[in-house]
């Protein structure tokens, strides 16, 4: 028998036990939908977590030092250039890292101490350099004001606590005020034919600056939790100002003793990767430009072990339901068996093989896997919208942003249906079987 | 339809047997039987209740496997084919009527006689040109869309009759195709036998308790009775 036969057999053959049939799908389908609403709420949390921690910055980057600075990871006693091999943190540098594969942006940490003027009264605070992309970071959710309009613009964000100090009676009046910074500008000096680099003896002037910025933003905390050599800053300006600015930095007065006096030395560089899986790979290529490098990259490596564990977990209890309704899918074809005895024995009277029966209830447990699976799928999707409002209800309610705890990717979607034919067609077995083994004479004997 | 070289031998039994344990006690239900049947032949097998002739009838279906002995139809040992084969036998070379008719009663009469295409995997176009074909034939060409309990005894035989034509089988079984029906009815059932083993050449071997019936219509008349043959009487060769 074809099998464009068999399915159409097996339809009619469900069709004319409806109620039982269809309460047999509906089973597969509450089954089906237990293991979609268990997995798309693991998938959901992992997403989350992910999202949280890469926004975080945290797991995502790579810092970069050299060791002619400091060696930062001594510790662990990797690898890593000695001091000989290694290389400056120049612009050239982060320019090379900024197009190594995965990597989204590389910058300079530009952080330094100063004096900051508004309304004429000073104070000390650190400034520190913010890339475009910190304007993702959890920090911004709850930005007063905006974000810099331009990488370069002559704007500020400042710490909420800072503009506290700045103006004790009404601290968001320093929005769209005036900002001065005082600073120390690094300036080479150029030997006698012009040229600033090469020669033996060279240096740098330092010249007394200032810089008007215009508070654009306040905010609650340090973004990226401080990490990432911020350090404990109160004022933010965009990288590029920062990079401008040339401001004497410590490691200046190191980098006086070496051999390219022109160019620019960074203490450190922030390197972010598109995805923290990817972070190793990117470090060790950084370490095989010659630089030393840090990250948290382990934290990640555990998170993912612990959603594996849970995802297993919801899976697991996500698949009883299903087993559940198997037996259920036995227990209806058995049952069929039991009342299609003549007609199993009259299909083979007149010329079905064992196979042909075989596969009619094969086809008919695997239409009922099909439909019961395409059910369940959307019933674990609606189940899944509801507690996913019923979340964000509540979220909004604790004055919460609110998540998408409910995730359901296409993959789950299709596997859940394959697995649940899978699943009805090994419950099939038994009872195609036992249709295989029918004898046509007992079953036609006449009654 | 297969032709079949008229008077020779179609279906050869040898030394036949098909016993049935029950408990303690082995009852011999076919007991050494040798047949032959001519291609083309409309045989009776005549016997009383118990007699063995279905059990017979079902190994010359390929339905049942003999204790010992052998079945052979187109040089084939029923015997020696796997259970494959068999339901391959059973669709190409003999088709079976009962006493009971047997139609599927969620099918409709055209979906009835269907069946068989679908398992010798026929084209769907072809298997409705000729399940209509067969119904004409059998008379029943206007009630296609029926189901098998809106139409009365004998035209349930009748589908059933056409569902045995559509494979085209050499070899018609019929096991007591008459003993559901009223007399009148039974005699319509056996006229048409008798004209589609007359017209397609189609070997006959039905099986009745109806001595008057065998007589009027089979060509040669088989007694069994206790699992054996009983002498065999010629039937009225001269009258036809």
């Amino acid at each position: 028998m074809k099998i464009h036969d068999s399915l159409e057999l097996a339809t009619r053959n469900l069709r004319e036990s409806f109620l039982r049939n269809s309460l047999t799908t509906l089973g597969i389908a509450v089954g089906v939908a237990s293991l979609v609403a268990m997995l798309s709420l693991g998938i959901g949390l992992q997403q989350l977590a992910n999202r949280r921690l890469t926004r975080s910055g945290l797991f995502d980057t790579v810092i970069v030092t050299s060791k002619r600075d400091f060696d930062f990871d001594h510790r662990h006693g990797r690898r890593e250039p000695n001091a000989a091999q290694s290389r400056t943190l120049d612009p050239a540098a982060v320019k090379e890292m900024s197009v190594i594969k995965n990597v989204v942006e590389a910058t300079p940490d530009v952080r330094f101490m100063t004096e900051v003027r508004y309304d004429n009264n000073p104070s000390v605070a650190g400034v520190s350099g913010l890339a475009p992309s910190a304007a993702q970071s959890e920090a911004f959710d709850n930005l007063k004001g905006k974000f810099f309009s331009t990488p370069d613009a002559s704007e500020a964000i400042v710490l909420a606590d800072f503009a506290k100090e700045l103006d004790p009676q009404n601290p968001a009046g320093v929005l769209g005020k005036d900002l001065t910074v005082i600073y120390a500008e690094r300036q080479p000096i150029s030997d006698a034919a012009g040229n600033d680099s090469d020669s033996a003896d060279w240096g740098f002037t330092v010249t007394r600056r200032e810089q008007k910025l215009r508070i654009v933003g306040i905010v609650q905390e340090q973004p990226y939790g401080g990490f990432r050599g911020m350090g404990h800053s109160s004022v933010f300006i965009p990288i590029q100002l920062a990079d401008k600015l040339n401001v004497m930095q410590g490691a200046d007065l190191r980098g006086i003793t070496r051999s390219s006096p022109a160019s620019r030395n960074y203490n450190s560089i922030s390197v972010r990767v598109d995805d923290p899986a990817r972070v190793q790979a990117v470090e060790d290529k950084i370490k095989g430009m010659g630089f030393a490098t840090f990250s948290l990259l382990d934290a990640t490596r555990n998170m993912r072990r612990f959603f594996a564990v849970l995802d297993a977990f919801l899976g697991i209890f996500g698949s009883l339901a299903l087993a559940v309704a198997s037996l259920g899918i036995v227990n209806t074809l058995v049952m069929a068996i039991l009342e299609r005895r003549r007609e199993i024995g009259i299909m083979k009277a007149i010329g079905a093989s064992d196979r042909d029966v075989r596969r009619l209830f094969f086809a008919e447990a695997g239409a009922m896997g099909v439909v019961g699976g395409a059910l369940g799928v959307t019933l674990g999707w609606a189940i899944g919208r509801a507690i996913n409002f019923g979340t964000n209800v509540y979220l909004t309610r604790q004055q919460l942003p609110t998540e998408h705890v409910w995730v359901v990717p296409w993959w789950l979607v299709i596997g859940a249906v394959a697995f649940s034919v899978i699943v009805t067609l090994l419950s099939g077995l038994y009872p195609a079987s036992r249709a295989t083994k029918l004898d046509p004479i007992q079953a036609l004997r006449y009654e | 339809m297969t032709p079949t070289d008229v008077n020779s031998t179609a279906i050869r039994v040898r030394n036949l047997n098909r016993h049935y344990t029950m408990g303690a006690t082995t009852i011999r239900a076919v007991d050494g039987i040798d047949l032959d049947i001519a291609g083309g032949e409309f045989l009776a097998l005549l016997g009383s209740s118990g007699s063995g002739k279905s059990t017979l009838l079902n190994l010359i279906a390929g339905l049942d496997r003999p204790t010992s002995g052998s079945v052979v139809v187109k040089a084939r040992d029923l015997a020696r084919l796997s259970s494959e084969e068999l339901a391959r036998y059973r669709r190409e070379t003999v088709e079976i009527v009962f006493q009971a008719f047997n139609l599927i009663p969620s099918m409709t009469v055209l979906e009835n006689v269907e069946l068989p295409m679908r398992f010798a995997e026929v084209e769907r176009r072809q298997r409705d040109d000729r399940a209509k074909e067969a119904l004409d034939r059998v008379k029943l060409g206007s009630r296609l869309q029926h189901r098998p309990v809106e139409l009365s005894g004998g035209e349930q035989q009748r589908v059933a009759l056409a569902r045995a034509l559509v494979n085209r089988p050499s070899v018609l079984l019929a096991d007591e195709p008459t003993g559901n029906l009223d007399s009148k009815t039974g005699e319509d059932i056996l006229t048409l036998i008798r004209e589609l083993n007359e017209s397609l050449k189609m070997t006959v071997v039905m099986v009745t308790h109806e001595r008057h019936l065998a007589e009027r219509f089979a060509q040669r008349i088989v007694f069994m009775a206790d699992g054996k043959l009983a002498i065999p009487v010629a039937a009225q060769e001269s009258a036809r």
